[in-house]
């Protein structure tokens, strides 16, 4: 990824900024110009809590340019709790024990590095909701 | 409007064509059509393309080809819908017969996979989708369609093993086609065998890699009456999100709903008259879908049309007559109308031991991306 189109989107990436349409009330991530529900002009930012659960999965053996030192590694389909799905990396988690429905928590990691002297992605995945313990 | 005729058909095998380069490949198929047409020019080219500058770094295609097929002069450009440019270009060619602004127009789909290696067609391939927001995470096109595999399996309540008979079905058709790019047959075991690319799509649920072009002549249905192979009765384009997460239900491809709906209401007809439909099997996924969203099968019920036999040549609605994308082969951008000329074949029973008996209406349906673009066409026999 360029660094301008980096830089650009790097408060959806590091933070799930999202919007909010202010007609029909749905929940954009990422955010665009047009409501894709509604077709109407007019939002405003909200940030989304990072919670959500698998939709979908796979797991890659074939990666994509930049990203053939990190396979195999677990993709997603995120369905975020305020609606929205994302296309996002699962970690922290191994591949045999991902389940569809399963609860996932936004984190922030490195996606890719462009060479060794290249720049570093950041961006948001997910991993499993840590129990916690009622100690 | 003016009614718009198929004239003339050509195509290459498809395959990896180390000793031709794209000019050359394009060509072929442009000879073959106009020599199939029996004309020796024309009034406008329209290339469908999708990679040419990510693998060839070779973009302007229309007058590249226009002119290395001795059509100096003429009108030329390439039109581009990821995996549906092929499709795409015959939709600017129908427009423009259509419209009366040419009368004679060639349609040529053309793809040069093999100069490239893997990993850079990998990634080109990724141009499909949404780059800020699926492809900077790492995923792959691939990895697009595993994504709904899964989730049509877990929804549906469907095994990976029930998808077998898509790729069945497509290599026994492709043993009789010489020029499909397989020429062995698949096994139910094999398939259940093939190598994960990314859970749950195997090697066997995938479109193989390769180069190809193929070419169809347009004209005026009124002026060549005695020169028509196949009518064209409708011609429907439709377009959903790029990014599969944006889509109103990842399951239904909205596109090809409405694209297969527009095209049924252009020809008058429902899908009961459709007689062979050449749809988009990149992957087993996609053949499911699109069954589905064209109206041969409830939601969740596609799959079931691979396990029952009704896909096959005599079934009840035959696809991927000569091969389909998963064994004559997807040569991306040339893909779209690889299908119109096989359904011109099967119109005018030309399709060898692969001829559907008495087909006199084909539907073809060409998808770009995971569902983005989708263009469907309706021929019909003279
Ligand atoms: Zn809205």
């Amino acid at each position: 990824m360029s660094i301008p189109r980096n830089w650009r989107t790097r408060q959806q990436r590091y933070s799930l900024k999202a919007e909010v349409c202010d007609n029909c009330g749905k929940t954009i991530f990422p955010p665009r110009d047009v409501c894709p529900h509604c077709a109407r002009e007019r939002q405003h930012w909200t940030t989304l809590s990072g919670l959500g659960e698998v939709y979908s999965f796979t797991t890659m053996y074939n990666a994509p340019t930049g990203f053939e030192e990190y396979a195999p590694y677990t993709m997603a389909l995120v369905k975020l709790n305020e609606g929205p799905l994302v296309t996002a990396q699962l970690t922290d988690v191994d591949a045999g024990e991902v389940r569809i429905g399963m609860p996932v928590e936004m984190v922030t990691r490195k996606l890719m590095q462009d060479g060794d002297e290249g720049q570093i992605l950041y961006g948001y995945k997910f991993r499993p909701v840590l129990q916690r313990t009622s100690a | 409007m003016r009614e718009v005729a198929i004239i003339g058909i050509g195509q290459t095998p498809v395959g990896e064509h180390w000793e031709k380069s794209l000019r050359h490949l394009a060509h072929d198929a442009i000879g073959a059509a106009m020599r199939d047409a029996g004309i020796e020019t024309a009034d406008a080219l329209y290339v469908g393309n999708m990679l040419s500058g990510e693998l060839n770094g070779q973009e302007h295609l229309g007058a590249l080809i226009a002119d290395f097929s001795g059509l100096r002069g003429i009108e030329a450009m390439k039109v581009e819908a990821a995996c549906g440019s092929g499709a795409a270009a015959l939709r600017v060619g129908i427009m423009s017969v259509a419209s009366g602004l040419n009368d004679i127009v060639l349609v040529c789909g053309i793809e040069k996979m093999t100069d490239a290696p893997g990993h850079v067609t990998t990634s080109a391939l990724a141009t499909a989708a949404d780059q800020e927001y699926e492809v900077s995470q790492g995923i792959s096109f691939v990895g697009l369609n595993a994504l709904l595999m899964r989730r049509y399996m877990h929804e549906y309540g469907v095994s990976k093993e029930a998808f077998a008979g898509f790729t069945v079905n497509a290599h026994r058709n492709a043993l009789t086609n010489p020029n499909a790019m397989f020429h062995s047959a698949v096994s139910e075991a094999a398939y259940a065998r093939a190598g994960m690319i990314a859970d749950p799509i195997n090697l066997l649920d995938s479109s193989p890699v390769c180069d190809g072009a193929a070419c169809v002549v347009l004209a005026p249905a009124d002026r060549y009456r005695s020169r028509t192979q196949a009518r064209i009765l409708a011609s429907a384009v439709a377009i959903d999100s790029l990014a599969v997460h944006d889509r109103r239900d990842p399951l239904v491809l909205d596109a090809a709903v409405i694209s297969s709906q527009k095209a049924y209401a252009q020809a008058r007809l429902t899908p009961v008259d459709i007689h062979l439909f050449e749809l988009h099997d990149a992957f087993s996924i996609m053949s499911a879908l699109s069954l589905e969203a064209a109206g041969f099968a409830p939601r969740g019920a596609g799959v079931q049309l691979a396990q029952h036999g009704e896909i096959s040549l005599t079934g009840r609605i035959p696809i991927s007559t000569m091969g389909g994308l998963k064994a004559r082969g997807h040569p991306v951008g040339a893909t779209g109308v690889y299908q119109v000329v096989e359904a011109v074949m099967q119109l005018t029973g030309r399709a060898g031991p692969n001829q559907v008996g008495g087909a006199t209406v084909a539907m073809t349906q060409n998808i770009g991306g995971s569902g983005a673009t989708v263009i469907t066409h309706i021929l019909g026999a003279v």
